[in-house]
């Protein structure tokens, strides 16, 4: 694997529309449940270990091989609220459009075919790091370091809370981060031998709540 | 890199970027109006739409920042018909949405172009910002920058890449000039000191010419979108 493709693919400004979405923070921000960054740092340990881990775990399957539109289905099935799925086939739509500019790869050509309104992102993520040379492992940290900088960077702009206060919370999360990315990356593993079911499927009803309360909001910020 | 691609329009890797595709149709020409907040990017918008309706087959994209409000007035104006018009969500950021990452942009663009397709005219209306936002050659074609009298009559003089590079200047409520104290002459001379041969239309959409010389740029970059 090569080290550079995987900042390439991490780096925020990559341009896969990662920016509108504040992975619930502009949610919880509104509820009070993150007002600084102790409380921020709970919110995102809580969606590391929820759909973080679920997202890795997809990820990573994905970078495997595994076939995506199974994968797919297992992501619909992992993820309840309509607008988190109406969210995630929309960034796994814009993120193809990208990873196909970037790493051209007929398996990102036939993803695009076999899914004209988008697959699950973590799905594409997984199918994008193989097309970028990166393996099972790098997918899972690329998906949960997202799972957690999407509402950092949310959050800063929310709350104008310190932004070194934030890159701190999320320095303070790497120890916890390689886990998940361990264990999801492990759980990929045995999915190829025993079916998706291996796969994570932990969930936080409150974060699916929220979502799905969000995408009502007459004004927000953020698209989810 | 294509050889017929003249140097305005280079090869882009974007999936959608070129005139023509795959299988032989030509995409709509897409025209991006960037600007300051509040100085009449939707009221040009809809001035257009009902200037070039019944000769073009038009669609807008809206960029609002936090609220539905632009898309909301355009539905309510009837400019055009609703399925003609698509809001994009920008993360409090609506410059990032233009320039540095414009997936979300392309694909209500493309979603536009598929649903009530074929299409001649995609106009984008980015969210109020500030004198630095541009759009991405990777998402418009062209671009028309709007400022008005009302924000102060030095905006020209100050530049910027908006005033500076954008195809069309549009000076915007003319007829406030007097009002505010803006010098109309003083605005075209450092517009022209910016722009070069680049053009500036002064404007005032409650006057009696309105959006026409407007249309009437738009209409020649159609004309010339169609022979490429
Ligand atoms: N007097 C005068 N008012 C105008 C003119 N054009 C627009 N306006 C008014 O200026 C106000 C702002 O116009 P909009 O078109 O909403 O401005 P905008 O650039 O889209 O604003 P944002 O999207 O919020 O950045 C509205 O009240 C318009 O009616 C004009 O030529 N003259
Ligand atoms: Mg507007």
């Amino acid at each position: 694997m090569s080290l550079a493709a995987l900042l390439v693919l991490a780096d925020g400004r990559f341009p896969a529309g990662g920016h509108a979405h504040s992975g619930g923070a502009e949610a919880a921000c509104k509820a009070g449940r993150i007002h600084d960054a102790a409380t921020l740092a709970e919110f995102c340990r809580g969606r590391l270990h929820t759909s973080g881990l679920v997202a890795a775990g997809l990820a990573a399957a994905a970078a495997h091989g595994l076939d995506p539109a199974e994968l797919d289905t297992a992501a619909d099935a992992r993820t309840p609220p309509p607008a988190l799925r109406l969210a995630a086939r929309r960034l796994g739509r814009q993120l193809l459009r990208a990873a196909r500019a970037t790493w051209p790869a007929a398996e990102l050509d036939a993803l695009a075919a076999a899914f004209p309104r988008g697959a699950h992102q973590p799905v594409v993520l997984g199918v994008t790091a193989r097309a970028a040379g990166l393996g099972p492992l790098d997918a899972a940290h690329v998906a949960a370091y997202e799972s957690v900088s999407g509402p950092a960077t949310a959050t800063v702009r929310l709350l104008g809370l310190d932004p070194f206060e934030a890159s701190a919370v999320l320095a303070g999360l790497a120890p916890e981060l390689d886990a998940v990315s361990g264990r999801a990356a492990s759980a990929a593993l045995l999915a190829r031998h025993e079916g998706l079911e291996a796969l994570p499927a932990s969930s936080s009803p409150l974060l699916d709540i929220a979502a799905q309360a969000h995408a009502e909001w007459p004004v927000r910020l953020f698209a989810s | 890199m294509h050889l017929d691609h003249g140097d305005s329009y280079p090869h882009r890797h974007t999936h959608s970027a070129e005139p023509v595709r795959a299988d032989g149709t030509r995409r709509a020409l897409r025209v991006g109006l960037g600007g300051p907040v509040g100085s009449g990017k939707t009221a040009t918008v809809a001035a257009l739409c009902r200037a070039l309706r019944a000769e073009l087959s038009m669609a807008v994209v809206t960029n609002d920042i936090y609220t539905r409000e632009d898309a909301e007035f355009l539905l309510r104006e009837a400019v055009l018909p609703p399925e003609r018009i698509a809001a994009v969500e920008t993360g409090a950021c609506p410059h990032t949405a233009i320039r540095d990452d414009i997936s979300a942009n392309l694909e209500a663009v493309e979603e536009l172009e598929e649903n009530v397709g074929p299409l001649d005219l995609i106009l984008v209306e980015s969210g109020g910002d500030n004198l630095t936002a541009t759009f991405s050659r990777g998402l418009v074609d062209a671009q028309i920058f709007v400022i008005d009298v009302a924000g102060g009559d030095d905006i020209p003089r100050k530049g910027g890449p908006g005033v500076t590079t954008a195809d069309l200047l549009i000076v915007n409520k003319t007829d406030l000039a007097p009002h505010v104290g803006s010098d109309l002459d003083r605005m075209a001379r450092d517009a022209a000191e910016q722009r070069g041969d680049l053009p500036v239309a002064f404007q005032s959409l409650r006057g009696p010419e309105g959006v026409a010389p407007v249309a009437d740029w738009v209409r020649a970059r159609i004309a010339a979108w169609a022979v490429r």
